[in-house]
């Protein structure tokens, strides 16, 4: 009997349960290892900025013969938000996939089994795939003069708020479809056809303005579609362009027949996160 | 009838009261580290643990020696919290590995078979990262860290990156990350697959350091023999049984003594000599067989008493592979052949 006694008198005295504040440093730690391996790996911010800048210099000279200029407005200025939110998307997407690589590496498995919550797992990846990402987007403002566009510092706070916005639904989604990844294999697949598609409908290269019907309701399924729009239409709010090449290249979304705000438009892709925030937890609590 | 009853329960009673001073001496908490009640996990058609019963003490250090297969990893995980038991249970550390898993997995250190580090973070990163998981206080962690860094003798090497450190030295830090919350139980699940013999050595050398520095129990599986020599009780297990459990001497000696095997140029006359002499000889496959205490001290003796002159002689203590044979009926080794250490290896290779 004593024993039984012993051992409920000891039991309570230690900490056992995990607090709130112990949940906030793992996210906080979670995000640190994100920015810790994001700054270690030069080749991947560089990499990040390649495949942007070939298509703002080599496909925006590209088009550029074949779109023309429009009151002193070309495609690379236009196609420059797109291209912004492509390396975002891109390094978020890579960020949270990095997952795959940690559970191919045994890390996500030290991650599992600790005696914290998944939510908290889940919100530190997510807080530091959309930092990254963020951050990437933030190097590619440097790239603005070399095409034609004006930056205030009031576009700049804009800018990186959007992305922001944008990195945290991405990272959501990618870390939702890596939980669902169990081979390193599938990575290149799932990159080749998911991304590469949701980027090529979702605004970021053409206007999505006189598609035909059954691609209209592609791209108003894209989540990237609402958080692309926001950004062209704060760049081109700063821009001092003429009427004619504000008609040529047109920033809004309709959605049956309505015009989105910013606002709404955000408030889409908040939702989204939500959403594949729900389902990514759902997903890595499946495993362990 | 009764006087023999008597002093086999004053034995008894004799036994269990040391044991339990010996628990209370190990730590203030009085509740065995592991308490396994019918524990069994069953997939579709194949029972891989099949209603094992066993309980180690506060401090010690506890084996479970098996073929690959016969359901260690399993019953390991299923005290871990990583598996569910189809039935039966188990408390762990005091806390019940079905309801109460997140104490559970708060109060023991793990170190798995594969490794689990970020090799791209710094020896250190990755036990802060730990530190936090497992909620170290603030205050504690850089104590901590360079506590168990010393434990493992990997100090200097504590500011490089994962990526540069050798398999062995991998798994010495992943040991020292098990310990690095202070955790009342370290599992170690074959702890030294597809490592070398030094570094095997060098492994255990930390293990026991854990043990008595820190006072940690230990729990570890094995399917090498030697290692299991480590332990302080062995539980064998086959086909998701405990087919014996006791401290190795034990289960040796209850295999047989050891024997003392001699060719002579006159086996007639040697048996008849060693007879008089007071050993126990038989007839062997070849030559003569004695059966001694301790073979390494009745060599030079047997060897004396011969009167004959002796042409081989071949002395033979059991082994855990006796014992393992004894239970079995076969040998360890047959059952995982040489594919599971090699494909490991490869495994760890691919990482360092």
């Amino acid at each position: 009997m004593s024993t039984v006694t012993t051992a409920d008198i000891t039991v309570p005295a230690q900490p056992t349960e995990t607090q709130l504040s112990d949940e906030v440093r793992v996210v906080g730690m979670v995000w640190e290892r994100e920015l810790i391996r994001y700054g270690r790996t030069r080749t991947r911010i560089v990499s990040g900025l390649v495949q942007p800048v070939l298509f703002l210099f080599v496909m925006g000279y590209g088009m550029s013969g074949l779109v023309g200029t429009t009151g002193g407005f070309n495609f690379r200025q236009f196609v420059y938000p797109g291209v912004v939110a492509m390396s975002v998307v891109m390094t978020a997407m890579f960020s949270a996939l990095s997952i795959v690589w940690d559970r191919e590496f045994g890390f996500l498995r030290e991650m599992l089994v600790a005696p914290v919550s998944r939510v908290s797992l889940v919100l530190g990846k997510t807080a530091g795939g959309a930092t990254v990402a963020a951050a990437q987007g933030t190097i590619m403002l440097v790239l603005a003069p070399l095409v034609g566009i004006h930056l205030t510092p009031v576009l700049v706070v804009q800018m990186i708020a959007i992305e922001l916005v944008m990195a945290v639904a991405m990272t959501t989604f990618g870390v939702f479809v890596a939980s669902r990844i169990q081979k390193m294999e599938s990575f290149q697949v799932v990159m080749q056809m998911l991304l590469m598609p949701m980027l090529f409908l979702s605004g970021a290269l053409f206007p999505l303005n006189g598609l035909p019907g059954w691609l209209t309701v592609i791209t108003r399924l894209n989540p990237l579609t609402y958080a692309i729009a926001p950004l062209r239409q704060v760049v081109f709010a700063a821009q001092d362009m003429s009427p004619a090449a504000r008609a040529r290249f047109p920033t809004n979304v309709t959605l049956f027949g309505y015009t989105l705000s910013i606002g709404m438009e955000l408030a889409i892709v908040v939702v989204f996160a939500v959403i594949f925030f729900v389902l990514a937890f759902r997903g890595l609590s499946k495993t362990e | 009838m009764r006087g023999q009853q008597r002093p086999l329960g004053w034995s008894d009673a004799m036994t269990a009261l040391a044991a339990g001073e010996a628990q209370i001496g190990a730590s203030t908490d009085s509740c065995p580290a592991i308490d396994v009640r019918g524990l069994t996990k069953q997939y579709d058609d194949l029972v891989a643990v099949d209603g094992i019963d066993f309980t180690v003490g506060q401090g010690e250090v506890f084996a479970f020696l098996g073929p690959n297969g016969a359901g260690k990893s399993t019953a390991i995980k299923m005290l871990c919290t990583l598996a569910h038991p189809t039935s039966g249970g188990a408390s762990v550390a005091g806390f019940d590995v079905a309801t109460q898993a997140k104490s559970v997995r708060r109060h023991i250190g793990l170190v798995f078979q594969e490794q689990t580090l970020d090799d791209q973070l710094t020896a250190e990163e990755n036990l802060r990262f730990h530190a936090v998981l497992y909620g170290v206080p603030r205050g504690q962690v850089e104590s901590r860290i360079t506590r168990v860094m010393e434990l493992v003798a990997l100090s200097d090497r504590r500011k490089d990156l994962v990526s540069t450190y050798s398999g062995g030295m991998a798994r010495r830090l992943e040991i020292a990350r098990g310990m690095l919350h202070t955790p009342k139980i370290l599992f170690l699940d074959e702890p030294t697959v597809g490592l070398d013999p030094q570094t095997r050595a060098l492994i255990w050398d930390d293990i026991q350091r854990l043990r008595t520095e820190e006072g940690v129990t230990i729990f570890f599986t094995t399917h090498y023999m030697d290692e299991a020599e480590y332990a302080e009780r062995i539980a064998i297990i086959d086909h998701g049984s405990i087919i014996a459990l006791d401290r190795p001497d034990v289960l040796k000696a209850s295999v047989g003594t050891d024997t003392v095997a001699i060719e002579t140029s006159d086996d007639g006359a040697a048996l008849v000599a060693l007879r008089s002499a007071g050993y126990r000889v038989e007839h062997g496959e070849r030559g003569l067989v004695a059966f001694v205490a301790d073979e390494e001290a009745a060599v030079g003796p047997i060897v004396a008493a011969a009167g004959v002159p002796v042409q081989t002689v071949r002395a033979h203590r059991p082994t855990l592979d006796d014992v393992f044979l004894h239970f079995t009926g076969r040998e360890i080794r047959e059952q995982h052949g040489e594919a599971i250490p090699m494909f490991a290896r490869a495994h760890g290779a691919r990482r360092s």
